[in-house]
């Protein structure tokens, strides 16, 4: 699965964080979401999902591996 | 006090539908008409005090995507914008906003001054703090002897120390903030009362941010003021926010979340078994309990098809969380309350790019607090039968006005 991020609409509320570490981080500084792998294998890929659907600035989309 | 009888009927009007609706008195539910109406259907169109249209939405996905779509503003001086008592729209228009109440690039510029302070790296690392917190004020009810009562004892000394701690206010001065922020909260007072409240708040932080200007330290406040962006008005409202929305919300989501694993022991054992469902439980309560009842207003900028509702510009929308939360669509059986249900959908939070910023410090909290009021007093139990546990129905986040228990 392949995930893009779009920062500029991050308001840092950590929610992929908190799903995810193996997959996302936030700024030390800024607390926008960085992402830590952009393909991120199959046995994390429902938690990717679910990070994409909690994330509330629609930052997240994943592409691929449908289901 | 009103007592409403909904009439909400398929074509979605519900004239006798008051808003606010009355608290119903179960800590738990949201408001009965509320429920009534989503029974009929998810949105419903009604009429506000001052005769303003706006559409109640009880349904999950409705709330979710207004709350996501920038085309509804979260701007109270946007004309339409809704109110849901009178005067309220008068004090916000003499009144600096904060980034609650703005939409982007503003919002955006001001929160991401935040945002770096909330992170979950940050607030893991301030566990430890909270736990000496929360393991002091227990102590301290511990010694004093039961019955107590746990909203004075704990409920509301834990959040506010954590934020004082945080945000670099002085705790000695709580009876001051605590006492005006209950009132910021009320819709029953006069907004004269309203406005004297924001004013001795807003002064005092702003005294307290000259002080941080001048001797600055380790605290968000201080760093706030430091990066000289933001108008010595503008850093006294993001102080006070951050003050109110720090202890008012997390206070009555331990109180009211203590009572609901009360009145459920079956859940406050497995919990007591397995303290590590504690995380998933956190969210469970903050589904079942939703503490913003009321639900949050937003207004339209522009006509909006809302599957197959045309919500018109300038027209009031309230998402009412409460409802979505237990909304059968999304969560089965949303009535009950099971601390091993994956509620991680909820909207306790919100939704869009307004969800609260402090929730991961809210979450850290509520696990450290309840978890630990469960490991420490096994034998917790109310002092007063739970029909005579006393809900805050004037108040705009529900809460207990006091929590007797004995241990
Ligand atoms: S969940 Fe979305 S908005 Fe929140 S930090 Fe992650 S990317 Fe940003």
């Amino acid at each position: 699965m392949q995930v893009i991020i779009d920062q500029d609409r991050c308001c840092g509320s950590g929610q992929c964080v908190l799903t995810v570490p193996a997959v996302f981080d936030q700024g030390e500084e800024d607390g926008l979401v960085r992402l830590l792998q952009e393909s991120p294998g199959p046995e994390l890929a429902a938690d990717v999902r679910l990070a994409a659907a909690l994330c509330p600035g629609n930052v997240i989309t994943v592409h691929g591996d449908p289901g | 006090m009103t007592t409403d009888t909904p009439t909400a009927r398929p074509d979605g009007t519900a004239d006798a539908l008051a808003v606010p609706a009355a608290h119903g008195g179960c800590p738990f539910d949201p408001p009965p008409a509320y429920r009534e109406a989503h029974r009929a259907g998810p949105i419903t169109k009604v009429s506000l005090w001052d005769g303003a249209p706006c559409w109640l939405l009880t349904g999950y996905r409705h709330s979710r995507a207004v709350l996501g779509d920038h085309r509804f503003s979260a701007d109270a001086r946007v004309p339409g914008f809704p109110f849901l008592v009178p005067g309220r729209r008068e004090l916000i228009t003499r009144t600096t906003p904060t980034f609650l109440r703005l939409d982007d690039p503003e919002h955006a510029r001001q929160r991401r001054m935040l945002t770096g302070d909330f992170i979950i790296k940050r607030v893991e690392a301030l566990r430890p703090q909270i736990q000496q917190i929360v393991d002091e004020a227990l102590d301290a009810m511990i010694a004093k002897g039961g019955p107590a009562d746990l909203v004075q004892e704990f409920a509301l000394p834990v959040p506010s120390l954590v934020i004082c701690l945080l945000l670099g206010v002085p705790y000695a001065d709580h009876e001051f903030f605590q006492r005006h922020s209950r009132t910021l909260l009320d819709i029953r007072v006069d907004i004269e009362q309203v406005d004297a409240a924001q004013q001795a708040l807003t002064d005092y932080l702003s005294d307290l941010a000259d002080r941080k200007r001048r001797e600055p330290d380790d605290s968000v406040l201080s760093r706030l003021v430091a990066r000289d962006e933001l108008s010595r008005a503008e850093a006294a409202a993001m102080g006070l926010l951050l003050l109110v929305a720090g202890h008012e919300t997390t206070a009555n989501m331990t109180a009211l979340g203590t009572l609901a694993l009360l009145r459920h022991p079956e859940q406050a054992e497995r919990l007591r078994a397995q303290p590590e469902l504690m995380k998933g439980a956190v969210e469970e309560l903050l589904r079942y309990l939703t503490i913003v009842h009321l639900g949050i207003p937003r207004v339209a900028l522009e006509d909006v098809d809302l599957d197959g509702t045309l919500v018109r510009a300038g027209e009031g929308v309230l998402c009412m969380v409460s409802t979505a939360n237990r909304d059968a669509e999304l969560f089965e059986d949303g009535d009950r309350l099971d601390v091993t249900r994956d509620a991680r959908r909820h909207l306790a939070f919100g939704f869009g790019i307004h969800q609260c910023l402090g929730q991961p410090l809210a979450r850290a909290e509520l696990q450290i607090a309840l978890g630990t009021l469960l490991r420490r007093l096994p034998g917790l139990r109310l002092a007063v039968p739970f029909e005579e546990v006393e809900v805050r129905e004037e108040s705009l986040v529900n809460g207990l006005r006091a929590l007797p228990v004995s241990w």
